[in-house]
């Protein structure tokens, strides 16, 4: 295995919080992107260790979810919605101009590795449509020229942490609820910033 | 649902509120007092399938453990009432897992949340932290000896796990696939085979109110049947789209011309989507003067659904609308039904090309055959041939523009493209 002895005990620890080992293995892909970036043959055998199944059943879970990456991303996940609500407020036109400025169609990594572009269903965002999220980070009432700005600016800075307050503040329009205080949290990595492991009153 | 300050995701704030008083409340009564409590305060599941809350509750089979799910899945266009819930106000919906846990006798909950909303998430997973710290969570909670252990989920970014036994495979580390009803009613036979809740995130936002005012007061809330107050979620060409708790019994132009500020720029209201993606559509000339209740939009072969009311102006091309919605399920089916499956596709590559201008003067026949394969007789609610309603949903833009925008879908065919290109 790859993983350090650390990652291995946090990870044993949040397979033991479910009443069935096999449950943790969202969490452990999880776990998986953040060691490798995405998910690895490897880190899917990890994984089926850790839960006692074989590794082709843990890719055949890994497979159904679209949030599993089994191919390498770009620093940035960038995620346009073009669902219904976001469609009808220009969302095409967001998804052609981050398309151009990327210089990828949707689904493929600028040559540079740093952005990823796809296109998404909706990310529960409607009421400040158009949506973008990086690297889940939510960012609503987005433009084109606001998209185009921020994979500029992505570039140029490759900041280390994405926050959805900072994307809001710099690239931002409308939203669908006052989010009343900022959040200071934010995502290093094409996967979700939320620490599974630390669940309350669980392993630490 | 008891309104919160603005930094209620706190535990010091929530509890100076007034928070938690009504999970006190629900220590001291039996599983029967809770169940009859809610059963009379007409409490109705917000996740979209629109059943009694306590009726679910009272039909939970007795083996043991039982758990329970709170679905935090919202992943259905036009749908983001649960995202302010979890991120403005976790300790209500805290507080909620609490009562229901204890009316029935669950001792281990999970909050299955979408993998797209990791704010949420960590906003949830911090107020968790708190109750845990003050003995509202874990072992021997508010001073007696009962055990409550509670765990965030997050998803995979797949719609259909929003569904019930979709979402109990998904959290036993399977696919997202539905289970068959019968004998997979989650209450009977749900999470590893044993007895199971699955309620929606505003469900369960709904109880601490009802604990602490009685029901009469939350029946007092709402209109007639319809009791308690509802969020809506209003999105699309309003000037104000947003999250609005109303009770029901208002109309549509109340809703879409009062509170959601009217239609952008000016422009005329052409159609609008009731209650999420999978319903039906109304159009102002039949539906604006209704009133918004659940059993009126049932009569007028429609739902409200989750809430979500998706409104389209005149500027609206309904053709790529509706292929947007279908899009969506052609997306999100799990493929395990083959009429979901391939008819799904067959829809979206249909309305795709009579956009494109490469319509054929049989594709509304042939759409609508495709449909009806589908959702046989092609009604609401749905003839169900599939395991689940997702095939069936598909269908609900298709028969809406083709019985009331006939002619602009012909136009497209006739003159070799979309007239608002
Ligand atoms: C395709 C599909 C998707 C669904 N998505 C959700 C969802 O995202 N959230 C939700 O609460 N219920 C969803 N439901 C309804 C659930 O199956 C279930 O009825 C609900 O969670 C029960 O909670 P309630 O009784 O409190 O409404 C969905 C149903 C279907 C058929
Ligand atoms: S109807 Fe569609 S989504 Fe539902 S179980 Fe069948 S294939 Fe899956
Ligand atoms: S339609 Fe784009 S966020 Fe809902």
């Amino acid at each position: 295995m790859s993983w350090s002895v650390e990652t291995l005990a946090r990870a044993r620890s949040l397979a033991d919080r479910y009443p069935q080992k096999r449950s943790a293995i969202m969490p452990l892909l999880y776990m998986a992107m953040r060691e490798d970036g995405y998910v690895t043959e490897d880190g899917m055998r990890v994984v089926a260790e850790l839960t006692g199944l074989t590794p082709v059943q843990v890719e055949s879970v890994a497979s159904f979810y679209g949030m599993f990456k089994l191919i390498p991303q770009g620093e940035y996940l960038v995620s346009v919605c073009t669902s219904i609500a976001c469609m009808l407020n220009g969302a095409d036109d967001v998804m052609s101009s981050a398309e151009e400025q990327a210089g990828v169609p949707a689904g493929e990594t600028a040559a540079d590795g740093v952005v990823t572009v796809e296109h998404v269903e909706c990310i529960g965002a409607c009421g400040g449509a158009p949506a973008v999220q990086v690297n889940y980070e939510l960012v609503e009432g987005v433009t084109s020229e606001a998209v185009a700005a921020m994979i500029r600016w992505l570039r140029e800075n490759r900041p280390e942490t994405i926050t959805a307050a900072e994307l809001q503040e710099r690239f931002g329009g409308a939203r669908s609820f006052d989010p009343a205080i900022s959040e200071p949290q934010g995502a290093i990595g094409p996967f979700p910033a939320f620490d599974p492991y630390r669940t309350a009153g669980g392993a630490s | 649902m008891i309104e919160h300050p603005s930094d209620s995701h706190t535990l010091e704030t929530y509890e100076a509120t007034g928070g938690y008083a009504g999970a006190r409340k629900a220590m001291d009564m039996t599983r029967d007092e809770l169940v009859e409590l809610v059963k009379s305060s007409g409490l109705i599941g917000r996740g979209g399938a629109g059943f009694s809350a306590g009726l679910k509750w009272s039909f939970l089979a007795p083996a043991r453990p039982a758990y329970l799910i709170v679905n935090g899945d919202e992943s259905e266009p036009g749908t983001f009432k649960d995202r302010q819930l979890l991120e403005r106000d976790p300790h209500q919906m805290i507080e909620g897992i609490v009562i229901t846990a204890v009316a029935n006798e669950v001792h281990e909950a999970f909050i299955y949340i979408r993998g797209e909303y990791p704010l949420p998430a960590r906003r949830v997973q911090r107020a968790l932290a708190e109750a845990y710290a003050k003995g509202y969570l874990g072992k021997g909670i508010f001073g007696t000896d009962y055990e409550l252990e509670v765990t965030v989920h997050l998803g995979g970014g797949a719609y259909i796990c929003g569904e019930e036994t979709a979402l109990i495979n998904s959290l036993e580390g399977r696919r997202g696939e539905p289970r068959i009803k019968p004998p997979y009613f989650p209450a009977a036979k749900g999470l590893y085979m044993m007895p199971t809740i699955v309620n929606n995130v505003e469900t369960v936002s709904n109880l601490p109110y009802i604990l602490e005012h009685g029901a009469d007061a939350y029946r007092a809330l709402g209109h007639d049947v319809d009791t308690g107050t509802f969020l809506f979620s209003v999105s699309g060409h309003v000037n104000r789209p947003g999250n609005y708790e109303l009770p029901h019994g208002i109309t549509w132009r109340d809703l879409i011309f009062d509170v959601a500020g009217g239609i952008r720029a000016g422009n005329e209201l052409k159609t609008w989507i009731p209650g999420g993606a999978s319903a039906p559509w109304f159009v102002p000339s039949q539906h604006l003067d209704d009133e918004i209740t659940k059993d009126a939009c049932g009569k007028a072969g429609s739902m409200l659904g989750s809430g979500a009311v998706i409104v389209m102006d005149d500027t609206t091309c309904v053709v790529r609308a509706a292929e947007r919605v279908v899009r969506f399920f052609a997306h999100e089916s799990c493929g395990q039904c083959t009429p979901c499956r391939e008819g799904t596709t067959w829809e979206e590559m249909i309305l795709r090309r009579i956009e494109e201008g490469a319509g054929r003067e049989v594709d509304t026949d042939l759409l609508l055959d495709v449909a009806d394969n589908i959702s046989p007789g092609l009604l609401w609610p749905p003839k169900m041939t599939t395991i689940c309603p997702l095939g069936p949903s598909s269908v609900s833009p298709i028969t809406s523009i083709t019985r009331y925008f006939k002619d602009e879908v012909m136009a497209h065919i006739h003159g070799g493209g979309c007239p608002f290109d």
